[in-house]
């Protein structure tokens, strides 16, 4: 796929199209795609406004890559003074105070902000189906469902209604989506990209990450947004720049077929990507299998952390500062009650209870203690792994987007089927998902490339040969 | 005191006087207006993060080596989950599984030391302000570091707890973490307290939470060990639950009973990494550390000053200080009686002691020390001196004439009192008969052709040289 960023870049530079005339044009594409649900707002004003000052940038002569490239912004990353009500009516009215540091630093090349993206209400889901605002629709096909839980992001993207978008992945949130929608999705290393700003959902998990059209998009929105934060102490200098050192060169890099992986895998999706691990070879790397023992254990250990966390994080929505406040109350514990029993939808609040209930006295060191261990040795495992190769390639999803409506109706299914995704943020390794095919019915099919910790510009060029090499068409969106 | 054995432990809460709050940059300075002092991370804005104050934790390493805890190698934050309107991250980032400072303890007068179990860091929550029939918040406090020093149940009476505390803010204020002040709400304690005859297990607890002063805590223990041993001694039991002391009524009254205790579900922290603390930079913070108060006190006591001088000049930080500097070069017995006499008498009341806001430095004093043990002045003179410059400020120089300087030649002092001798044959004729007061006729000549500047211990020294002879 040919990069749209270093395309508008060059016409931007060499004055044939504005940044304003480039706004105007995906406005107009994000108001005719409403259909699919991806922006949950737009401000068209706004986003003029900053096209304005881009042009203004770019005539300074002080251009960057992502000056004047309209983006979409999950609705969970802060932007000071624009809703940003995670897709949850307890936030609604909420408007930051502040913006995300990944939104300073966009902000600060010149990126055109268009609006917020669809998502799962607080970014618990996997089909983008559980927000205030109604299910995201796949634009390869509107029976099924984006993914989730950035599906807006990724339906954006897929539809360019948005030439990148900012999402987030808990415990596959970035690359499922994209996998669903036949995008590219990275999740950086825990720690590569500053949280400051994004609401949290469990915080030793989640990370921003970029979705794009192209691996290439995907190193340039990833350049602009890491590196360490003094108002992230989770953050880290360890990170390095990717795109100036993609070269598409995988000769002898060394890629495991963690066998693990591929269990329980429809066998549509499973023979598709076990098919690319010939193509690596024909560019010159050297597959190995391997094994990645603890793997099954990573789910459940995953929702125990997840939901330990997301307890205590959405205790603060109370009513009390922001957001939404119920209007039937006699005293402040009735209304903080009665605030989260409106506010909160149903798969947040089984979430939350499922996180008091491990986090409780007596149960404390059965659940949350023992994921904690397992969650060592799954990163134990990762780290033997990758003593022998350089990358992991991988499902990232057993199957290719759900139907719509069927999420609801087999959640426990639905958990499981993170199982290829979560693992990755156990250990808080970088992971890509990129488009690897399509199923009979036209369904976009990921593969799942994942590195040591900080190895995003390994795994991006693996990404950016193999998309070269594979040259894999997009579906054209109707 | 009844048959029962009083058994007492507490956790106080002290307010680390530093500028920024524990994980924001926001002010800690107390009297703003209302959410003056705030941001997206002290109001606990969805994605905002922590970060926390290296000084909190240097102050809170003090507090461990002042002591005598260890200092732990590696500490983290937990969250302590509950849901108070104060509160706006519905939990609150304390220490639980690896504090600070583990163990150490605080020794009383009577060398008894009584043990601390941990000290922990913690953030301060909000204040809920009541007016006109609604509540509002002010989460200016919110963020306000503090630690929270949790003693063992070592305590075994109201004049050790008493005591106990005093000698926390003793050493808190001297390493200079913390005013300390109870009535502002810098330190406040809650009181774990239980009774039991000698030789049986430990009773019930009941844990009285809250207390912001000495006074009301002494009420308040006296009053719940007498509840306790009437409970026992009719046959009744202690229930296990938390008590607030009443002003009003002077009693305590049940608050929750352990039924309704709440499960914190304390875990670790995610937002903040692991804190990892070197042997060298505790050792650092040990070599920065100011002197302790006991040692302060073994250190006068050694130039020959009185325990309960001592301890006056140790009470107050500055003036510990003030003194220490004094001493270097002055006369450590005069500098005592000037700073505890005119000095202080100068001051009204404690808060004033503890400012210590006098307009001359300590070298100014020791000038005036020296002036007088050099014999160049009297005591009298001194003392004018001292009042001119405890109002005005400046040098003793700038209060002296030349006039007052003269009355101390020794020679012309002697000559005076032959003088006196001379003039006054009855009085020395009385005074050699064996009325002693007759002196006073001599020593008022002398003091009287000196207008009062001679010294007037060393002119009737010398009248009663001559006198022998």
């Amino acid at each position: 796929m040919q990069s749209k960023i270093l395309k508008y870049a060059s016409l931007l530079k060499e004055k044939k199209i504005s940044a304003v005339e480039l706004t105007k044009e995906y406005l107009k594409k994000a108001d005719a795609n409403r259909r699919f649900n991806a922006f949950v707002s737009v401000d068209g004003e706004r986003a003029l406004k900053y096209a304005d000052l881009a042009d203004k940038q770019i005539a300074a002569g002080k251009q960057t890559l992502l000056t004047g490239i309209p983006f979409g912004i999950k609705a969970n990353i802060a932007e000071k003074g624009v809703e940003t009500d995670c897709c949850s009516k307890i936030l609604k009215g909420y408007r930051p105070t502040y913006d995300a540091t990944v939104i300073e630093k966009l902000s600060a090349a010149g990126a055109v902000p268009l609006g917020k993206n669809n998502m799962d209400e607080f970014a618990m889901g996997s089909s983008t189906e559980t927000g205030c605002h109604g299910a995201a629709l796949n634009p390869v096909n509107t029976d099924y469902v984006t993914g989730g839980s950035s599906g807006g992001a990724a339906a954006a993207v897929a539809a360019d209604m948005a030439v990148y978008a900012l999402g987030s992945d808990t415990g596959g949130s970035v690359r499922q989506p994209a996998s669903f929608c036949g995008v590219v999705g990275l999740k950086p290393t825990y720690g590569s990209v500053s949280r400051y700003g994004l609401i949290a959902y469990g915080s030793s998990l989640d990370q921003i990450g970029p979705l794009t059209s192209s691996v290439a998009d995907a190193a340039i929105v990833y350049d602009a947004i890491r590196g360490a934060d003094k108002r992230d102490q989770t953050s880290s200098p360890l990170s390095s720049a990717a795109f100036e050192r993609m070269d598409g060169d995988v000769k002898n890099l060394k890629i495991g077929f963690p066998k693990e992986y591929f269990e329980g895998i429809k066998p549509e999706v499973s023979d598709t990507l076990k098919a690319q691990f010939a193509l690596f070879e024909k560019l010159g790397a050297r597959i190995e299998e391997i094994s990645v023992p603890w793997l099954k254990y990573a789910l459940p250990a995953y929702y125990i952390i997840a939901c330990a966390e997301a307890s205590s994080n959405l205790g603060r929505y109370d009513g009390i500062r922001y957001g939404y406040r119920s209007t039937d109350y006699d005293d402040v514990n009735e209304m903080i009650m009665k605030t989260r029993s409106e506010g909160f939808g149903k798969e947040v609040k089984r979430r939350i209870m499922l996180g008091t209930y491990v986090l409780s006295a007596g149960y404390f060191d059965a659940y949350y203690k023992k994921a904690l261990r397992v969650r060592e040795q799954v990163s134990e495992a990762f780290r033997d792994a990758f003593e022998k190769v350089d990358v992991l390639l991988t499902p990232v999803a057993p199957t290719t987007a759900f139907p719509l409506n069927y999420t609801s109706e087999n959640m426990i299914e639905t958990y499981m089927s993170d199982f290829c995704t979560v693992p990755v943020n156990i250990a808080g390794l970088p992971a890509i998902s990129v488009p690897a095919g399509y199923d009979g019915k036209g369904l976009p099919i990921g593969m799942q490339l994942i590195g040591a910790k900080f190895s995003e510009p390994t795994i991006l060029n693996a990404a950016y040969a193999f998309e070269r090499a594979a040259a894999i068409p997009a579906k054209e969106v109707k | 005191m009844s048959k029962y054995l009083f058994v007492a432990g507490l956790e106080t809460h002290v307010e680390l006087q530093t500028d920024s709050k524990i994980f924001c940059g926001c002010s800690t300075k107390f009297g703003a207006e209302p959410n003056t002092h705030t941001c997206p991370v002290c109001t606990g804005e969805p994605g905002s993060l922590p970060v926390i104050n290296k000084k909190v934790l240097c102050y809170a390493i003090r507090a461990g080596l002042a002591t005598h805890g260890k200092i732990s190698s590696v500490t983290t934050m937990d969250r302590k989950n509950y849901v108070y309107p104060d509160l706006p991250k519905a939990y609150q980032i304390s220490q639980f599984e690896n504090p600070v400072s583990v163990g150490g303890y605080v020794e009383l007068d009577s060398g008894k030391r009584i043990r601390l179990n941990h000290i922990h860091m913690e953030e301060d929550a909000g204040k809920l302000v009541h007016e006109g029939g609604y509540t509002y918040v002010d989460y200016n406090r919110g963020g306000v570091p503090l630690i929270e020093i949790v003693s063992e149940p070592d305590i075994a009476s109201v004049e050790e707890a008493r005591e106990y505390v005093e000698k926390l803010q003793l050493i808190m204020r001297h390493i200079g973490v913390s005013d300390c002040k109870m009535q502002e709400g810098s330190m406040r304690c809650d009181v774990n307290i239980s009774v039991h005859l000698p030789g049986t297990p430990f009773g019930t607890r009941t844990e009285i939470k809250n207390m912001n002063s000495l006074s009301f805590m002494e009420k308040a223990l006296s009053y719940e060990y007498s509840r306790q041993c009437d409970l026992l001694d009719s046959g009744e039991k202690v229930v296990q639950e938390t008590r607030r002391y009443n002003e009003g009524t002077q009693t305590t009254e049940s608050m929750r009973s352990k039924e309704d205790a709440q499960d914190y579900r304390y875990f670790p922290e995610p937002d903040i990494l692991a804190i990892h603390v070197s042997d060298e930079f505790i050792e650092k913070i040990r070599q920065e550390m100011p002197v302790l108060p006991g040692e302060l006190k073994r250190s006068f006591l050694a130039k020959g000053i009185t325990e309960v001088e001592a301890d006056r000049l140790v009470q107050y930080k500055r003036v510990a200080d003030f003194y220490s500097e004094c001493i270097e070069k002055a006369d450590a017995k005069i500098a005592a009686n000037l700073i505890l006499g005119e000095i202080f008498r100068s001051m009204q009341t404690e808060e004033e002691k503890e400012l210590f806001e006098i307009k001359f430095g300590a070298d100014a004093l020791i000038e005036l020390i020296l002036l007088r043990s050099e014999g160049k002045i009297n005591s009298g003179i001194q003392k004018r001196v001292l009042q001119e410059m405890l109002l005005s400020g400046g040098r003793p120089s700038d209060y002296l004439t030349k006039d007052d300087l003269s009355s101390v030649d020794d020679s012309a002092v002697e000559g005076l009192c032959r003088e006196a001798v001379s003039a006054n044959e009855r009085a020395v004729k009385d005074y050699l008969g064996g009325k002693e007061q007759a002196l006073k006729a001599l020593l008022g000549y002398v003091m009287k052709a000196t207008r009062g500047k001679a010294d007037s211990a060393a002119v009737e020294a010398k009248l009663k040289e001559l006198l022998k002879k």
